[in-house]
């Protein structure tokens, strides 16, 4: 039978974390799932989790007055989900809905700040990871405000 | 390329309109068929045609159609301007004059063997579409076909039953997104560019061949490189101010090269430092 740090290592944001850090992590890890449907987190509650998305799809949503929501990005398999829990008020920002069945690891926030409080190394090895992910994130809200797909031809 | 244009290359031959079909509440197919009924010229994936409405004004538009069916050439048109609004408008019969068809269309031959992969952003989907045509209906004679295919929302998704008629063939993937989605969107969301994620592609025997609008390709050629393709293999197809269309006027004058005569497909290669000046 594959252990949690096993299977963690082998999903692609830890990659090439050393079994060291795997360790502390796998403490603050949980197996979770998620049917068709379902609400992960909504915008505005406590952000105290990220999920590393081991199959299926969620989508990020916003809602606004007088409109009807919509998806503005989807994660699927071997992509993280949620970085309100890395800095305050440690508060989602949008809806999170599974768009289809979904497994995944969600990781503890506050036990992950306490042990990078501890580690800075640990924490250093974290951001690293989440600055990858923000920076692609930022580049495809630039591209989405650029009207990539329909500008003028 | 100094190939001079056909004799006839500025001649347009009547067609009349034989179908209409709405893809999205913009953007609408026309097939045509030529008015004495003789099929002259074959066309390559890629190429174009100069349609003109007549009291209205002529038109470049990317043939969009089977190359290998014959007799009937189909243009697929979004409406944005007086003459696309009056093209898309044609009723079944109308006549309405076809040059062509022109231009260098898509490396077909150095594709031979080799996977495609096809990068679509928008209407850009359409001059593609011919070449998913070519290589499903000689599927041994290619590699994988993988094609990526960007639009804004889910309601402008252009041929959405061939998509998944496509993605149930042999060794095809098609990943599809849009820039947002409604609830009762299930597929993906973002640029088209966060699909490369999920393309499973083999960048040292793959052609790449990209459409879209100029910002978008010049970010999935970015990617394309970042992925392992040489520049070399990189394809795109420009559009520019296409008049004469047969490389007299210069109105599509791209530097040294002529869009309508020396395209409108280009190697990346041969492109890329002209499509970074600013002045161009």
């Amino acid at each position: 039978m594959e252990t949690l740090e096993r299977i963690i290592a082998e999903h692609p944001f830890f990659s090439g974390l050393e079994s060291y850090y795997l360790g502390l992590l796998v403490g603050c890890a949980k197996n979770v799932r998620f049917e068709a449907g379902t609400y992960i987190f909504k915008e505005g509650e406590e952000a105290n989790e990220f999920y590393l998305i081991r199959a299926g799809k969620v989508a990020l949503e916003i809602f606004a007055p007088q409109r009807k929501p919509i998806i503005v990005s989807t994660r699927g398999e071997g992509q993280v989900v949620g970085w309100s829990w890395l800095l305050p008020p440690y508060q989602w920002r949008f809806h999170c809905r599974a768009v289809e069945n979904t497994r995944a690891f969600a990781l503890d926030g506050k036990c992950l700040r306490a042990k990078c409080e501890q580690n800075h190394d640990l924490g250093y090895e974290l951001l690293k990871r989440f600055a990858q992910v923000i920076e692609e994130q930022v580049v495809a809200a630039h591209y989405q405000l650029v009207d990539l797909h329909e500008a003028e031809r | 390329m100094d190939s001079p244009a056909a004799p006839d290359a500025l001649v347009p031959r009547i067609h009349r309109v034989q179908k209409v079909t709405r893809e999205t509440p913009d953007t609408f197919t026309l097939a045509l068929a030529p008015d004495d009924g003789v099929e002259r010229s074959h066309f390559r994936p890629g190429q174009f045609s100069m349609l003109w409405v007549f009291g209205v004004g002529e038109l470049p538009i990317s043939i969009s159609g089977d190359p290998a069916r014959d007799g009937l050439l189909e243009y697929t048109v979004r409406s944005v301007g007086q003459a696309t609004h009056a093209l898309v408008n044609r009723a079944i019969g109308d006549g309405i004059g076809v040059r062509g068809p022109l231009g260098v269309g898509w490396p077909m031959e150095a594709a031979r063997g080799r996977d495609v992969i096809l990068v679509a952003g928008g209407i850009g989907l359409a001059p593609l579409r011919p070449v998913v045509n070519e290589v499903l209906r000689n599927r041994d004679e290619y590699g994988r076909l993988v094609l990526l295919y960007g639009a804004r929302s889910p309601r402008d998704l252009l041929y959405r039953r061939e998509l998944a008629f496509w993605a149930r063939q042999r060794d095809t993937q098609i990943l599809v997104t849009v820039d947002y989605g409604g609830l009762n969107w299930h597929g993906h969301v973002g640029v088209v560019t966060t699909l490369f994620r999920f393309a499973r592609l083999q960048p040292a025997r793959s052609v790449a061949m990209v459409c879209g609008p100029e910002i978008m390709m010049r970010f999935v050629t970015r990617e394309l490189e970042h992925q392992g393709l040489s520049r070399q293999s990189i394809h795109l197809s420009l559009e520019r101010n296409m008049k004469c269309a047969v490389g007299f006027c210069g109105h599509c004058q791209l530097g040294p090269l002529f869009v309508c005569r020396d395209g409108p497909v280009f190697p990346y290669e041969r492109i890329r430092s002209l499509m970074e000046k600013h002045e161009l």
